[in-house]
């Protein structure tokens, strides 16, 4: 069970490195969303310590949604997805190994760097620790609940749209969750509640999403 | 060991066959032949359990595949339309990938010896991408050489090979069958397997017929 899961990661960050391009770009527009920001929105500390939560996971959102069509479609198109379905290991631990190595190439650069760009919104170190923890903590969830729409929506049309319309709802609670836990940081509330809760949504997202993730997969390749 | 039992293909609208039943013992290899279009590769993909069939029942050693599950997978290996090869990986990487993947321990020796009997040796470090068609396909195939599984799948392997691959690719059926394997084969060449019995399916619109040459 374990050697299939680490087979599948080693696979799959290899060719992530083969392939830098796409991790850059989803990096980037992370980096220039939240970057734009405080040049738009202007100069006063207050009012960007109240945005900085929103927009750094917003922005983290949207960078995991750009990497998400590419999850399967690859190994849908050169006939690796078939081999993997036809394997005699369930493939929910196959999609477990992906999810996991999606988020090390897409979540993990998301969170070292958030707090070196929280610091543009003058947060605390407090904050800052928080947002960074937070991020740890629900981009294994955005991952997670991300694989199961690329599934659906794999092989279809004009995908990229069905797969927003399908995910973002179920990234809301994550979304409030992670937002609310340096919100409530800032205003001295504590974080622990939502943490607990961000936590409780990226257990529910790594080890449930795989299975239903799989069945979709098998309908996608009849 | 293998058994279909009037089967039936929908495809859409359309139903591409109908009570389409044939039996395989170990050392056989059913050739399936058929127009374009005629469900050729619908039913080797009904066989892998990739496909559900419409109606009618396969089994593997006198059990439906669909409740065998995991031990007909394990004893199963299918070569599809598409090479299955990551262009971005280098030949030896995606036979060494393949195999851990399907957990069957391969270490480096064997997968270049894999790659020096389909001519690919000097080429194992370069990208699949940069090989052409036929070395795609020679990469794709060389996992056959140290294949043990008992059910091999192939969808027209032959396909962008030349002559000096075509022998060998039939050479490697047949020594499988020599070993009790069964395979299922589509394609549009004649290539002589050297050992094995081989029987006939015919997929056409109506009816499929199955009879010993």
């Amino acid at each position: 069970m374990l050697p299939l899961i680490r087979a599948v990661i080693g696979r799959d960050l290899r060719l992530a490195m083969r392939r830098q391009a796409d991790i850059v770009a989803a990096v980037f527009f992370f980096i220039i969303v939240v970057s734009l920001f405080p040049l738009g929105v202007g100069p006063e500390p207050d009012q960007l310590r109240k945005l900085a939560p929103g927009v750094l996971w917003v922005a983290a959102l949207l960078a995991t949604m750009l990497s998400l069509p590419r999850l399967f479609a690859d190994d849908h198109r050169d006939g690796t997805l078939e081999q993997l379905a036809l394997a005699p290991q369930p493939l929910g631990l196959i999609v477990l190994g992906k999810v996991i190595a999606h988020w090390l190439v897409a979540g993990l650069p998301l969170v070292l760097l958030a707090p070196i760009l929280g610091i543009q919104f003058d947060l605390t170190d407090d904050a800052l620790a928080v947002l960074t923890l937070s991020l740890l903590i629900g981009t294994p969830a955005l991952s997670g609940i991300g694989a199961i729409g690329a599934a659906l929506t794999l092989g279809v049309r004009g995908g990229g749209v069905l797969l927003s319309l399908l995910v973002l709802p179920l990234y809301i609670p994550v979304l409030i969750f992670g937002a609310g836990a340096v919100d409530a940081t800032v205003t001295g509330l504590g974080a622990q509640a939502h943490l607990s809760l961000l936590g409780a949504l990226a257990l529910g997202g790594v080890f449930f999403a795989p299975w239903p993730t799989a069945a979709a997969l098998r309908v996608a390749l009849e | 060991m293998l058994e279909a039992s009037n089967l039936e293909c929908v495809r859409g609208e359309r139903r591409l066959f109908v009570g389409v039943s044939f039996q395989l013992a170990g050392g056989e290899m059913l050739y399936l032949q058929g127009r374009n279009g005629s469900g050729k590769t619908s039913l080797l993909r009904m066989l892998c359990g990739l496909t559900p069939a419409a109606s009618g029942e396969i089994r593997w050693r006198g059990k439906p595949i669909a409740r065998l599950g995991d031990d007909f997978r394990s004893e199963l290996c299918y070569l599809g339309h598409h090479n299955a090869i990551k262009e971005e990986l280098t030949p030896l990487e995606n036979i060494l990938s393949t195999a851990r993947l399907a957990e069957e321990p391969l270490d480096e020796d064997a997968a270049l010896d894999a790659l020096e009997l389909v001519g690919l040796r000097g080429r194992e470090d370069l990208a699949c991408r940069y090989l052409s068609q036929g070395q795609k396909r020679r990469a794709a195939l060389a996992r056959l050489v140290h294949e043990k599984r008992a059910l091999w799948v192939l969808d027209e392997p032959y396909v962008a090979l030349d002559k000096a691959a075509t022998e060998l690719v039939a050479g490697l059926v047949g020594a499988h069958l020599q070993r009790g394997g069964l395979a299922v084969l589509t394609t549009h060449q004649t290539v002589a397997i050297p050992a094995g019995a081989v029987r006939e399916l015919s997929l056409s619109a109506d009816a499929a017929t199955q009879h010993r040459p």
